[in-house]
């Protein structure tokens, strides 16, 4: 019946296109990571940020449990206001916690490694972290070398 | 839905039309009647706007000036409803037929059917099947438009004209490029639908013989206007040198034979000097 | 010197003329819609003629532009020992460009000769004329349809495209090339962001295949009716699409990558 094949291969074409979409999304993209709804947020102050970016992973251990949600400049410390969505059920931060700023590989993408401290308190929504390390310049460290370098 | 044939109210009335296509003027100011019940012809020359004036009547086209009535409404004042309304009355015959190409002839007949009324499959099939007789291709319901010849592409084209049968048909140079046969096939189709059906129709040709052998009023257009008009016999026996000529197919009168141009004696002489690009 | 401007300036009021012809078509084709879904026949067999038949070039294109981009990808990241990102690579390139441009290339070539072709073929053998005759009105029998057939195919068809094209990297980078299966796919999944590479990919198709199938469509009514006018008609429907695909993408990509 050549009208009943046009409309099955009609929707199987949508479906088609449909499960293409679904890939694209699923395999191909990070929309997984667009999961986490319910998050705490902190806040962390650097002196130089580097190449962070918004929607950059948090990590613990390597693990990531959140985001970076928003990065300002503080007028008034003169430092960098790193805001931190961390997933709710992740609250077992302790208050002394140490956030720094690393790169992933030699080029990759900058993101956040937390160090857990050993306080009984732990971060809750709200609070500051108050051990950063900023991101590594790399005009600095170069500098640096130069500067062992001739001063031996 | 009584019809009276020999009604007084004639079925179209053009008045005073003008109508341009760019700068070219096709009809300026013309006038005619169409009587209703019967088969009028409009004849004139190729390029005359034959074609136009039916696609005036039907409402695909707006005058520039005068009025069109169509059964007593006017045709360029119709909202779309109305219009359409006023179409599902009319059937028109294409030169070519005009068929739709990506179906077979039974649902080209069936389209109007399907498209403007709720009747159930069985009784549509009926009615396809009826009018396919009426011209002679029931057989060929099941063929596709390319399959048939140029005659029978129009007599399908005619089967679907009088599916919702309509009050009025307009034929397009319907006689055109065919041969004896056919030809002699659809000058009988349009006098038995004419009769059988009590239409009005409307033909409009430039093949003088077979038109006045089926006209009941015959109407000569050249230059925009109306030359003559009346019933075959009067317009044969018109007093016009123009009417003369066209009608008797003679090469040379109001109508010149040659070109205009300068003298062919200057060309002679001037073909060895000049250049005349 | 002054003929040159004149005519340039004649060309200028023709190519308004046209826009102002192809505006008010698009208007009437819009308004129209309605009769996708009462005539739903009719637009399923157009979706039919227009995105199921293409989807075999589609597919073939996509799989080897897949593999080339998986072939050159690989050949310069080997380079700088970044071979694991080739994933990414194939990825962003497939979703944010080749996907939707080429797609709409393809698509343009194909489905939108074909409805050029026989929208202009309609006119000519005065169909279109002899449906107003039948009080049926073209734009909801004919046209309506099939625009929404592009419309609606094109974004599928990208889709499409770029997954099959991510099967053709990963065919050629990690099942010849070496490259490891795991890194392929989560490089991959680490830099393609749904919102901003995805959704905008995306995005991209939907606009051309508005735009494709509007210029098809129009050329094929606005023919002129004969046959040197049908073929004129698909060839301005290629070329024109072509150039309004790669102008709007230059244009897209600056809005939704850049700060244009």
């Amino acid at each position: 019946m050549k009208l009943r094949y046009i409309e099955v291969s009609v929707g199987l074409f949508v479906l088609l296109g449909i499960a293409s979409l679904f890939y694209l999304a699923i395999q191909v993209s990070n929309i997984a990571e667009y999961r986490d709804r319910d998050t705490y947020h902190v806040v962390a102050y650097f002196d130089h940020i580097g190449g962070l970016k918004v929607r950059s992973p948090v990590t613990v251990s390597g693990v990531r449990i959140g985001r970076v949600a928003q990065i300002a400049y503080d007028p008034e410390r003169f430092q960098a206001r790193v805001t931190l969505a961390i997933q709710t059920g992740q609250d077992y931060l302790p208050a002394d916690t140490q956030a720094s700023i690393f790169t992933a590989g030699l080029l990759g993408e900058q993101y956040i490694a937390l160090e857990p401290g050993g306080e009984y308190e732990m971060l809750a929504d709200g609070d500051e972290v108050m051990f950063t390390q900023s991101a590594l310049v790399l005009e600095n460290m170069i500098g640096r070398v130069l500067t062992n370098i001739s001063g031996d | 839905m009584s019809r009276d044939p020999v009604s007084d109210a004639p079925h179209v009335v053009v008045e005073d039309l003008v109508f341009r296509r760019g700068r070219k003027v096709i009809f300026d100011g013309l006038s005619l009647t169409v009587p209703r019940g019967r088969v009028t012809t409009v004849m004139g020359p190729s390029g005359t706007g034959k074609t136009t004036l039916l696609r005036l009547i039907g409402g695909q086209l707006r005058p520039d000036s005068g009025r069109i009535w169509v059964d007593g409404e006017e045709v360029a004042r119709l909202s779309t409803r109305r219009l359409y309304a006023l179409r599902r009355r009319m059937g028109m015959l294409f030169q070519t037929g005009a068929l739709l190409t990506d179906m077979n002839v039974f649902e080209n007949v069936a389209f109007p059917l399907r498209e403007h009324t709720r009747l159930p499959e069985e009784l549509i099939r009926n009615l396809v099947l009826m009018k396919l007789e009426a011209v002679g291709l029931r057989g060929a319901c099941d063929l596709s438009p390319a399959e048939l010849s140029g005659g029978m592409a129009r007599r399908v084209a005619l089967a679907r004209a009088i599916a919702l049968d309509p009050d009025m048909i307009l034929y397009d140079e319907p006689f055109a490029g065919l041969d004896p046969i056919t030809m002699g096939q659809i000058v009988t189709l349009i006098q038995r639908t004419n009769r059988t059906l009590g239409l009005t129709s409307v033909l409009v040709t430039h093949d003088v013989v077979e038109a006045m052998a089926i006209s009941d009023h015959v109407v000569l257009i050249a230059e925009g206007r109306v030359m003559d008009s009346g019933t075959a016999e009067e317009v044969r026996a018109g007093a016009s040198a123009w009417s003369q000529q066209f009608l008797g197919g003679h090469p040379d009168g109001p109508v010149p034979f040659h070109y205009p141009g300068p003298s062919y004696r200057d060309d002679l002489l001037n073909e060895a000097g000049n250049d005349r690009g | 010197m002054v003929e040159f401007l004149a005519g340039l300036g004649r060309s200028s009021l023709r190519w308004l003329a046209v826009l102002g012809r192809a505006s008010a078509f698009l208007f009437r084709v819009l308004l129209a819609q309605d009769a996708v879904i009462r005539r739903f026949r009719l637009t399923v067999a157009e979706i039919y003629s227009v995105g199921v038949r293409s989807l075999l070039i589609i597919m073939v294109s996509g799989l080897f532009v897949g593999m080339v981009l998986g072939y050159q990808g690989y050949i310069t990241l080997v380079n700088f020992g970044a071979a694991e990102a080739l994933g990414g690579v194939v990825a962003l390139s497939l979703v944010r460009e080749l996907g939707p441009v080429v797609t709409a290339l393809l698509f343009a070539g194909r489905a939108g000769s074909a409805l050029t072709a026989e929208i202009g073929l309609m006119k000519t053998t005065e169909q279109l004329s002899a449906m107003e005759m039948m009080a049926v009105d073209p734009y909801r029998r004919v046209f309506a349809p099939r625009f929404f057939a592009g419309f609606l195919s094109m974004p599928l068809l990208a889709a499409l495209f770029s997954a099959v094209g991510v099967m053709g990297g990963y065919i050629v980078g990690v099942g010849l090339l070496g490259v490891d299966g795991g890194s392929y796919f989560s490089q991959m999944q680490a830099v393609t962001d749904w919102h901003e590479d995805v959704l905008s990919g995306v995005i991209k198709s939907i606009v051309f295949g508005f735009v494709v199938t509007w210029i098809a469509v129009f050329q094929g009514f606005d023919a002129e009716p004969t046959s040197e006018g049908i073929s004129r008609a698909t060839t301005q429907t290629v070329v024109v699409s072509a150039l309004a695909v790669l102008g709007l993408d230059f244009i897209l990509t600056g809005l939704m990558f850049g700060d244009l």
